[in-house]
């Protein structure tokens, strides 16, 4: 297989780039390699799209802790403060 | 003695304790550990507390102090596992052909996201929780560290103890699998 054909088959490959530049950054050979294969290869352009959108999502994620309503209950929260109180009065 | 006047202990658990409970549960999702470990910050907070500066707020600190403590449990639970990682890698059915090309049935999809705002799609962030809980306990800590805080690749390798070669095999698998998961479950 000459070296376009190997860009053009692998997929594989491709979706490795894809990673790499979503959390890092490609060489130039690389982009390059890239962009020919997405060009001819509309599978590996869905998987594009959607594994920046998954990243997208996944950060959101983690951000949204403040409006997720995850809360402890009130008895837990009364040990705790008693727990605080005890060793700030040791000292 | 306490720097009372930057910290205020006695209000700690109004001002902060539900913050970093959803803080940890978001990041680890054990209940109990997420209790233990909203306990733990506190007690940790008030030994160094004659470290704290103010340089930073109150919550800021103490959310510094928990995110230590989850590193330590990533590290924990995916310590032993590195030698697994290939065999991870095996259970997982294979997505391509070895020339490269993308086996049929592996073929991605169109979910009906990719357009449509996925960021508010309740039912899609609960799926998509779902298939994180799937991935073995060092992908999962991998893929958290990185999109959590964006930890710098050089830092989640030492912390981890995953080499750096290693590290972008499971960045590449941990997708893959998410992705694959993610297709299955919703359409």
């Amino acid at each position: 297989m000459g070296p376009l054909k190997k860009i053009i088959y692998n997929c594989k490959r491709a979706t490795f780039l894809i990673e790499k530049k979503l959390i890092d950054r490609l060489t130039i050979r690389e982009k390059m390699e890239l962009r020919i294969h997405l060009f001819g290869c509309s599978v590996c352009r869905v998987f594009d799209k959607q594994s920046a959108l998954i990243n997208q999502m996944v950060q959101q994620l983690f951000k949204s802790t403040k409006d997720s309503g995850a809360h402890l209950d009130d008895i837990f929260k009364q040990e705790l403060q008693h727990r605080i109180e005890d060793e700030l009065n040791k000292n | 003695m306490l720097a009372t006047s930057l910290l205020n202990p006695h209000k700690w658990v109004d001002n902060h304790a539900d913050y970093l409970y959803a803080y940890a549960i978001s990041r680890i999702s054990d209940d109990e550990q997420a209790r233990d470990l909203v306990q733990e910050v506190f007690l940790a907070a008030l030994e160094k507390a004659d470290k704290f500066e103010g340089k930073s707020s109150e919550r800021t600190w103490l959310t510094a102090i928990l995110k230590n403590k989850i590193i330590d449990i990533y590290r924990k639970r995916s310590s032993g596992l590195n030698n697994t990682v290939k065999a991870a890698e095996k259970e997982q059915e294979d997505f391509f052909y070895e020339d490269g090309h993308w086996r049929e049935e592996h073929y991605p999809r169109e979910m009906g996201i990719e357009d449509n705002d996925p960021l508010h799609n309740k039912e899609f962030n609960q799926v998509l929780q779902r298939c994180m809980k799937k991935l073995p306990e060092l992908w999962l800590a991998v893929f958290t560290m990185k999109h959590m805080e964006d930890e710098s690749t050089e830092s989640i390798c030492t912390e981890l103890k995953v080499s750096s070669a290693n590290f972008w095999v499971i960045i590449h698998r941990t997708k893959l699998n998410l992705r694959a998961c993610l297709q299955k479950t919703w359409i």
